[in-house]
């Protein structure tokens, strides 16, 4: 299995091949990852001034900054997990055992409930650690670990013992030709679980500030990186130690008729709806990056759609007990008098994660534009 | 790095000797250079069994007797020394007995007692450093007793009243305490056994010359965790000392259902983790194993199993009734004729270091101390239910803060429905 894994690490390289149909750009570092009706551009962020000097990275090289900062601000930090030690199967760890030493970023035996369980350990006497499961299909062996023991550690012990110095980190999310154990999305199996954190980062700039604050958070944090950015999102990341915090929703585009929230991946698919349905429909767009699944920014969506009266939540996981049926639920309950049409959900389908049929499976653009269009004619 | 941190000290950690690869020297040479293994080739086609070698013994001092068998052995425990060992074990009876009856009269939820495995508890804690950190299973209260954690403390966990630290929010017998170096139990079999090794590996590389000591049951060790947390300590390099109570039965189950193997000691060797096998009846044999095994771990950073051959005399808890599957004769035997109470006492009268008249007051002594703590704690009132919604997080979420104030507000308006007087304000 190892082995076969491994073949995987090439998958996100093609992320990078150009579409003929997509040349019209925003942006020179714009990528566009081919998917045929799943196509998608990543358009970069502009980094804060504030953050000071910045450098061109993908989003592998923002993560392996920052836990280069994480293992350089704390002495008791350490990187574990299968084949960490030569930099990762998607070099996020490139550099580091060799800077750091073979007693903080180390391989471990291929077993992801000792993984997770050797993790708790070292933050239950105060380390820092910061695990790897090498995909976030391979999370389930550790279930238990995260869900009776990291997540129930502080509150089953009165806030004697906490496991807070815990983060595990997990590639995620679609990647093309991923099939059904190299693409699945599960946070909506752990956002039902009180006592852990989940997050999502969009891009590299958020990718970096978001793995600082879980590295650095007081609780046990599940961080999914959306593989097929990896090496297709590039933008201008500060080189610095900064954090972005945590149980925060981000509203990146402004707008007032319907309200996009996504994250991950997705985020940039809702980037195209917006632009979409500006073109095609003249509809005016709100985007908004969750990046925290749990617990998660309600406020910031409420208030949206207070505003715009309108909702889609779109993700790539399965749609029944999915996140987004949370979403709506909660903003249903909050804003009933406010809403227009009954909130969308643009999901997954109800079934393992296709190989071949990968292109109609993704809850797509069009897809997207069409659940708006719903919303807009109801 | 900063020299001021105790975790900036590297230089201990030690490079395993199964990460170095073999050296290719010369080509021709007659023997398997596969990377997998150190071996040789055969040319005879043979399977390995279970019976190809002897099971592995059980080391012991003394005899049912309470006599030193080998004088070499005798770990020459003072005479305060071993009275203690006896009032901790006796302690822990004494309050299994009161508990477990509490538990029937309806008075607590829930209980385990340790009834035959006092020996394992004591000889084991009596060996360690008081700082080395404890990840245990649930039958391991006499280790707690050693270390003097408070009576009163368990009975505050039991009843889940004001004074537990755990703020009544576990089931009886999951006990923690920080001062104590004991992390809090939780029900999920195995669990703490990678916990144990993670803990350790840290210990190590902080430069603390302590270890972690995990001691679960021969049923837990069929968990995929046990195998995570052996393999795992022994590829790391783990300073963890796995302490394993076997005791015959994972509730109904007997051994034989368990597993086919010599037991569980000798699975040690097959991970690389020096392994000892003893008589868990025999305080001073747990004693020294666990003695040697802790000088292991600490100086060389390594991983140590012992595996304990005892018998689980009790019910498995309150909600079980083992005559349904085992006989009362079989029982009786171990209760009466091998019990690691019986032994110490047996060594102590040999010694004059105990006596008939001693027994009777240390017996009523302990009873009255165990009934005063357990009253004690049964007339303190129950937590805060505010206390349902706190430490989920180290912060509470938005999201827990809301519901604290439903919960706050529901309560006011429906009070005669809840048993409020029982609980301390919310």
């Amino acid at each position: 299995m190892a082995a076969l894994r491994r073949t995987l690490q090439s998958l996100c390289r093609i992320s990078r091949e150009k579409s003929s149909t997509l040349r019209r750009l925003p942006s020179q570092n714009a990528a566009i990852v081919c998917r045929n009706a799943s196509a998608w551009t990543f358009v970069p962020d502009s980094p804060p001034d504030t953050l000071g000097e910045t450098t061109k990275m993908n989003l592998f090289q923002s993560l392996t900054s920052a836990m280069d900062i994480a293992l350089s601000t704390d002495q008791t930090a350490v990187i574990f997990g299968e084949d960490v030690a030569f930099g990762g199967v998607f070099r996020c760890t490139v550099g580091l055992a060799d800077k750091y030493g073979k007693d903080r970023v180390f391989n471990t035996p291929l077993c992801e409930q000792g993984i997770v369980g050797f993790g708790i350990g070292m933050a239950s006497v105060g380390a820092t650690a910061i695990a790897e499961i090498q995909f976030a299909d391979y999370i389930y062996p550790a279930f238990d670990q995260i869900v009776n023991e990291a997540a129930k550690f502080r509150y089953r012990s009165g806030n004697v013992f906490d496991v807070g110095g815990l983060t595990i980190r997990a590639p995620w999310g679609a990647v093309g030709h991923g099939a059904l154990y190299h693409s699945q999305s599960p946070e909506a199996f752990f956002s039902h679980v009180p006592g852990i954190k989940v997050v999502i980062p969009r891009s590299p700039i958020q990718a970096k500030g978001l793995l600082l604050s879980c590295i650095r958070d007081k609780n046990p944090c599940i961080f999914f990186e959306p593989k097929v950015l990896y090496r297709a999102a590039v933008e201008q990341v500060p080189v610095g130690d900064y954090m972005i915090p945590l149980e925060e929703a981000e509203v990146l585009v402004e707008g007032s008729d319907v309200t996009l929230v996504a994250w991950g991946t997705q985020l940039h698919v809702m980037h195209e709806v917006a632009r979409l349905a500006q073109e095609k429909l003249g509809v005016s767009c709100e985007v908004i990056d969750l990046k925290t699944i749990v617990p998660w920014d309600a406020e910031t969506v409420c208030k949206s759609v207070k505003k715009t009266g309108r909702l889609l939540v779109a993700h790539e996981a399965p749609i029944t007990g999915g996140f987004a049926g949370e979403v709506a639920a909660t903003v249903q309950a909050e804003c009933f008098l406010h809403l227009e049409a009954p909130i969308q959900r643009v999901c997954g389908y109800d079934t393992p994660f296709p190989h071949i049929f990968e292109p109609f499976y993704l809850p797509d653009k069009w897809r997207c534009l069409e659940a708006v269009k719903k919303m807009i004619n109801f | 790095m900063e020299e001021h941190n105790p975790f900036s000290d590297t230089t201990s950690f030690k490079r395993s000797k199964h990460n170095v690869r073999q050296e290719i020297t010369a080509v021709g040479e007659d023997k398997p250079l596969f990377p997998g293994a150190s071996s040789s080739y055969t040319e005879k086609l043979k399977f390995l069994g279970g019976d190809v070698y002897d099971p592995i013994p059980v080391y012991r001092v003394m005899n049912k007797m309470g006599s030193i068998i080998d004088p070499s052995q005798d770990p020459g425990l003072d005479q305060a020394f071993v009275e203690k060992m006896y009032k901790s074990m006796t302690k822990l009876n004494a309050m299994d007995k009161i508990m477990y009856e509490s538990q029937r009269q309806g008075r607590i939820s829930f209980y385990m007692t340790s009834y035959g495995e006092e020996g394992t508890h004591i000889g084991s804690a009596a060996a360690l450093d008081d700082k080395d950190i404890i990840y245990g299973q649930y039958r391991e209260g006499g280790v707690l007793l050693w270390r003097d954690f408070p009576l009163e403390k368990m009975m505050n966990q039991c009843y889940g009243n004001n004074e537990d630290a755990g703020k009544g929010r576990q089931m009886p017998v999951h006990y923690g305490s920080k001062e104590h170096s004991f992390a809090a139990i939780s029900s999920p079999l195995a669990t703490q056994m990678p916990h144990a090794a993670g803990a350790a590996f840290a210990l190590k590389r902080a430069g603390l010359d302590i270890c972690t000591v995990c001691y679960f049951g021969d049923g837990a060790a069929s968990e995929g965790d046990a195998h995570a947390a052996l393999n795992f300590a022994a590829t790391l390099d783990a300073p963890c000392i796995f302490f394993c109570r076997n005791n015959g039965y994972a509730i109904s189950t007997p051994t034989s259902e368990q597993y086919r193997g010599d037991g569980i000691a000798c699975r040690g060797p097959a991970y690389g983790i020096t392994s000892i096998r003893v008589d868990g009846n025999d305080v001073f044999a747990v004693y020294n194993a666990t003695k040697s095994a802790r000088e292991i771990a600490v100086t060389e950073s390594k991983p140590v199993l012992i595996e304990a051959m005892t018998y689980r005399i009790g019910h498995h808890s309150t909600s079980d009734d083992s005559s349904a599957y085992r006989s009362v004769d079989e029982v009786k035997y171990w209760d009466k004729e091998d019990h690691p109470i019986g032994r110490l006492r047996n060594y102590m009268l040999s010694k004059d270091w105990w006596d008939v008249d001693r027994e009777k007051a240390w017996m009523v002594e302990v009873k009255k101390e165990v009934m005063q703590k357990f009253q004690a704690a049964e007339k303190l009132k129950k937590p805060s239910p505010q206390y349902m919604l706190t430490d989920v997080f180290d912060k509470p979420s938005k999201r827990l803060s809301q519901q604290a104030e439903e919960l706050k507000k529901h309560v006011q308006q429906y009070k005669e429905h809840y048993p409020t007087d029982k609980f301390d304000e919310l």
